[in-house]
């Protein structure tokens, strides 16, 4: 973790020299930028929020105890001032920030983190991030509903809280840097009930102008914001609705500034290749992994020789081609930029012979017949093909089941249905970057379960063990050694083989020409599509 | 009449409630399960469980129906599960964007169709007539999506004619309008060609004209009510093949109507959406269709309702 740490400050350090204008007190505020999407943005209630599209929006209009440095994965602290960590990691206690107001003028003090933490764990919120509190004392009886507050949430005094856990958690913090832990006031809740995703009151650097449904709203620089110097545009308007196709020409036209759902397959190379948009293009790593799972529970995958030759059979390069070189491939569940990812580890090598031969000696010499579930939307249905040839080449036909995302991930939730699943469109993007994020529900036995999404049905009681201790081990001075773990952890899954890991996809963001700010910020790998804050104009300069 | 009317009405909400049955059934049947979808991947099994509880999706197929058929007569439409927010409100906001874009649609098909199909007819067998039969067997048959993207690369991107997709003027409307309109324009186009072929070679026309009236006179006096009455009579089924062409329109240009929220809905199966939106589509389209009929005696006075 550590050694991530440090290249993550020094990667943003360079950034910022880089940069065109060198601190940031000299860049002036003011000015605003036009952001587009696809899909209407549905809820901006931090409890609720968890699509592409309103997660960074819902990082602009509220905080939390904790944040991650601009462009990196570094935690910090936002609305925490400072906080301890019990011996044995069990008890957190923040001290907060003071003078910090909510949109409505009231400051915000203990009560209000203790409120949102209640809120966001009641089953009447239906809150799509409650299980990321489990490990908080009290949380059983809240999702039970014997219980109307977490136990283990304390307020000390209007400036400190103290939160209590059943075991210690080495991800807490993340966990409190998440949007589900993000501080709503009570009052503005209860005034708007179930539309407050549409009438958002928090404390982040921009508060909700107007909104106008299915079309677009305006976010309006909040002038009493804490952190003074932020945010650095007066203003963002996002329209909604725009195909990714037309939102590229508008981009390309002058008409907005950011296509906030990338650049489309379509046009990747055109627009690559031609210098007047290239340098308008910033490329990042992205916390995802593209992998294809095998029922651990069907036949014939349920032997590990069958798995181990499917991911000898498969030319990973090749795909990446097929995707214009959007990605790069994987030999292992973890993305190159998470802690824990094992750099020295070569995978299984793309090796026909030597597939054929553990099929040969699993039994399967003549190969058999399987079905492989894919998303239908561009490039999956492609990708798919490519698989399904590789695995020809072995003696395996495949038939390639398209289907609507909802169907293919309620097909992969069932013991006895899609033996195969291309993860594409619907594949693992960390939530915040911890190693154990990529491993509970998809890897461990509980995601191991009807409709969960542990879609190799893959459970190893002995690795669930052990990432428990891991994740016990709190001290940041041991740090070291609970990434070791949890390497070693990720590397006895590959023996099992329960997926082929195939390519981790990387992050091309498109911005015009008037904005301005390190590159990494258009990257960010937590303010996915961008760190709106952090974004400047340069026109107002 | 009175007892038509009667009758036709009594047909249409049979035929709206058995939609609102088919609909329910299809969803229903649907693979996908809703909790899962609103507790999202990180979820714990107890905690969809419970959504599934409060939403009444664990009830029987027929309670389900029968709780939202109650919340329907009382003009409720249920709460989307993704939008967080009431189906109703969801539909109103967009209403007015759809209709706005479906009366420039009619507009432009009328006039093209009918301008087309007359000039056609007029020059019967010529390379005009040819012409103009091909661009309209091409605006039948040419995919939605394609016509737009086009329209939207030649007008906006490289002609900057008008801004590319978006809402709010007048030059916003243009082409999403053609593009929607152009489907119903080829179709006008031949009808109005054969109509007016028709009624051309009427004995009424052959009268005005050994009269010694002008051809201008005869043309626009005598011949072009009578072509163009049966063809405006159609317009109320135009109303079904909007419904399914601003699915496709409304995306292509960003247009926010109900379109583009069917559209939205059905790729994330926000099934109280999708329930809404085909349902109000369905009752326009009857709606349309019974329109249709009855004002078809007063435009044809051949015409008699039984």
């Amino acid at each position: 973790m550590k050694k991530f740490l440090l290249s993550g400050v020094a990667a943003f350090a360079l950034a910022m020299t880089l940069a065109p204008v060198a601190g940031a007190q000299e860049i002036k505020q003011g000015g605003s930028m036009i952001v587009t999407y696809k899909d209407d943005v549905s809820t901006l209630d931090p409890a609720i929020g968890y699509d592409w599209q309103n997660w960074s929006m819902i990082k602009s209009l509220f905080d939390g105890l904790m944040d991650y440095e601009p462009g990196t994965a570094t935690l910090t602290k936002d609305l925490a001032e400072d906080y301890t960590i019990s011996d044995d990691g069990k008890v957190y206690t923040f001290t907060l920030r003071k003078g910090v107001k909510f949109h409505n003028g009231r400051e915000m003090t203990a009560d209000d983190v203790k409120y949102s933490l209640d809120r966001v764990t009641d089953p009447k919120t239906q809150s799509p991030g409650a299980g990321f509190f489990a490990s908080i004392k009290g949380y059983d009886a809240m999702s039970g509903g014997s219980a109307t507050t977490l136990e283990g949430v304390t307020v000390v005094d209007p400036q400190t809280v103290k939160i209590e856990l059943t075991r210690p958690d080495a991800t807490f913090l993340h966990v409190m840097a998440l949007n589900f832990s993000f501080v709503v006031p009570k009052e503005a809740v209860e005034e708007h009930g179930a539309d407050f995703g549409k009438h958002p009151v928090g404390t982040g650097a921009f508060k909700l102008g107007e909104w106008t449904l299915g079309q677009k709203l305006v976010f309006e620089r909040n002038t009493d914001y804490w952190n003074a110097g932020l945010p650095k545009l007066d203003q963002i308007i996002f329209e909604v609705g725009q195909e990714p196709v037309v939102a590229l020409l508008r981009l390309q036209n002058g008409e907005v500034d950011i296509a906030g759902d990338g650049i489309p397959p379509a046009k990747f190379l055109e627009v690559k290749d031609d210098p007047a948009y290239s340098k308008l293009i910033v490329e990042g790593g992205q916390l995802h992994t593209g992998y294809l799972t095998m029922k651990t529970t069907m036949k014939p995958f349920d032997d590990v020789k069958v798995r181990q030759a499917v991911n000898m059979a498969i030319n990973k390069e090749r795909i990446v081609r097929i995707i214009n070189g959007r990605a790069v491939p994987a030999n292992q569940p973890l993305p190159p930029t998470m802690p824990a990812y094992d750099k020295t580890y070569e995978g299984y090598p793309y090796d026909v012979e030597g597939a054929k031969k553990l099929l040969t000696d699993a039994g399967y010499a003549d190969g058999f017949e399987t079905e492989l579930y894919v998303y239908n939307t561009d490039p999956n249905p492609r990708i798919a093909q490519a698989i399904q040839q590789d695995l020809a080449a072995i003696g395996i036909k495949a038939e390639i089941k398209a289907l609507a995302q909802a169907n293919v991930i309620a097909a992969g939730g069932e013991p006895d249905q899609a033996p195969m699943v291309w993860s594409g469109g619907m594949a693992w993007i960390a939530d915040f970057p911890d190693p154990s994020n990529f491993y509970g529900p998809i890897l461990g036995c509980a995601g191991a379960v009807k409709g969960g999404w542990n879609w190799a049905y893959y459970c190893n009681k002995d690795l669930d063990e052990r990432a428990v201790a891991a994740d016990s081990i709190v001290d940041p001075a041991k740090a070291g050694e609970r990434e070791e773990a949890w390497r070693a952890i990720y590397m006895d899954i590959m023996k099992d083989a329960p997926w082929a890991p195939i390519f981790n996809e990387q992050r091309f963001t498109m911005r015009s020409e008037r904005l301005g700010g390190p590159d990494a910020i258009f990257v960010d790998p937590v303010h996915i599509p961008v760190h709106y804050d952090q974004v400047y104009a340069k026109d107002v300069q | 009449m009175i007892s038509y009317v009667a009758r036709r009405l009594l047909q249409s909400v049979l035929i709206l409630v058995g939609i609102s049955v088919v609909t329910f059934v299809l969803l229903y049947l649907l693979p996908a399960d809703p909790a899962r979808q609103i507790a999202g991947r990180s979820a714990t099994a107890e905690t969809v469980a419970n959504i599934r509880t409060q939403l009444g999706l664990d009830l029987p197929f027929h309670e389900q129906y029968l709780r939202y058929a109650k919340g329907l007569l009382q003009g409720d439409l249920g709460r989307s599960y993704l939008q967080k927010t009431e189906v109703s409100t969801l539909i109103a906001s967009r209403l007015p964007a759809s209709l706005l874009l479906m009366a420039g649609a009619i507009t432009c098909e009328l006039v093209l169709g009918l301008a087309m199909g007359l000039i056609a007819a007029l020059k019967r067998g010529s390379a005009v007539d040819n012409g103009l039969m091909l661009a309209s067997f091409v605006g039948v048959s040419a995919p939605q999506f394609v016509i737009g993207i086009m329209m939207l690369y030649v007008f906006s991107v490289v002609l900057g004619w008008f801004p590319i997709g978006g809402y709010g003027t007048f030059s916003h409307l243009v082409l999403p309008s053609l593009t929607l309109g152009i489907l119903g324009a080829g179709w006008y186009a031949r009808m109005m060609r054969s109509s007016m072929i028709d009624v051309l070679r009427q004995d009424y026309i052959r009268t005005a004209r050994s009269k010694g009236l002008k051809g201008r006179t005869v043309l626009f006096r005598h011949a072009l009510p009578n072509a163009v009455l049966p063809v405006i009579a159609m317009i109320g089924i135009d109303i079904g093949l909007f419904m399914s062409g601003i699915v496709v329109v409304e995306s292509v240009f960003g247009w926010p109507g109900i379109g583009q929220l069917a559209w939205q809905a059905i790729q994330r199966v926000d099934i109280p959406i999708i329930m809404g939106v085909t349902l109000v589509s369905a009752c326009a389209i009857v709606i349309g269709n019974l329109v249709a009929d009855l004002i078809a005696p007063f435009i044809d006075p051949r015409i008699k309702l039984r």
